[in-house]
């Protein structure tokens, strides 16, 4: 694994690591993040629960924005201000990726587009928007 | 029958519980906490596991997601005193303040409007003081396979 995926997987805060959230591959700067299907993330049964993609997507939009800042001269503290899910199409017993898109990084705000999908990348099953309050 | 309560087909504190035997809301330790007329509040008390800052303790807002997705749906099934299948279309969180680390969080769930096949739902995650709230959430719900 690259040193900088590393790093990536290293940031993971407790709530990643308990979802079993994983460091995919990196696109550009930003992580594929994945989390397999199990009894932890299921809703009703043999689908993912909402919240735990809802999830996954705030955590891939975290990490897309932490090293789009470090690439950009140094991470700062981050603080999500809201976030916005649409679901499209029920997960299912699968691995689920997620890719976060930084639109904007301003000086105190970070407007943060993501997406999830499972088997076919161009049918996602959610996608969300967060702004992110950043602080020095 | 007729004067027949508010709702009689749905126990939400039962609901709740065989909702959070299993799954992703009993990995969280969600729990059934009070109910009324169209709102449903569930509780989730605080772990490491679910800590989303190392350093600080405070909640990760996933969690709050989930949390807010269960109460939510549960105020809609209250509402419509039937347990209908549905998906969330979607869910906007606002964060207005961060969790205080150790705190059970408890998610306040009031649907507010039924159409046929929607359902419109908001709510509150708050600790002590529902006055002061740690999130506020708006969503909607489709019912599916009942066309």
């Amino acid at each position: 694994m690259a040193e900088e995926q590393v790093n990536i997987a290293r940031r993971l805060p407790p709530y990643a690591r308990g979802l079993g959230i994983e460091v995919e591959r990196l696109e550009g700067h930003a992580p594929v993040l994945a989390m397999d299907f199990s009894e932890r993330v299921q809703g009703r049964p043999g689908y993912l629960h909402g919240g735990a993609l809802s999830g996954l997507l705030e955590m891939a939009a975290i990490a897309a924005l932490q090293c789009e800042l470090e690439a950009d001269g140094g991470l700062r503290r981050i603080k999500p201000v809201n976030v916005t899910i649409e679901f499209m199409r029920g997960g299912t017993e699968q691995r689920t990726f997620a890719l976060g898109r930084v639109t904007r990084a301003g000086r105190r705000i970070a407007n943060v587009q993501v997406e999830a999908w499972q088997d076919d990348r161009d049918k996602p099953i959610a996608t969300a928007f967060l702004n992110i309050a950043l602080r020095d | 029958m007729s004067d027949r309560p508010a709702t009689t087909n749905i126990q939400p504190d039962l609901l709740a519980k065989a909702l959070t035997r299993g799954g992703h809301g009993g990995w969280l330790g969600m729990q059934y906490h009070a109910h009324g007329d169209g709102w449903v509040e569930l509780a989730l008390p605080w772990k490491q596991e679910l800590v989303g800052m190392e350093e600080s303790g405070i909640l990760a807002s996933g969690p709050i997601i989930s949390l807010m997705d269960n109460c939510t749906s549960m105020s809609v099934w209250t509402k419509r005193d039937a347990f209908v299948p549905q998906v969330t279309l979607d869910l906007r969180i606002d964060y207005t303040r961060a969790a205080t680390p150790g705190s059970t969080v408890i998610g306040r769930g009031e649907c507010y409007k039924l159409t046929r096949s929607m359902s419109f739902v908001r709510g509150i995650a708050y600790e002590d003081d529902p006055d002061d709230p740690l999130a506020h959430a708006a969503g909607v719900f489709m019912m599916i396979g009942n066309d």
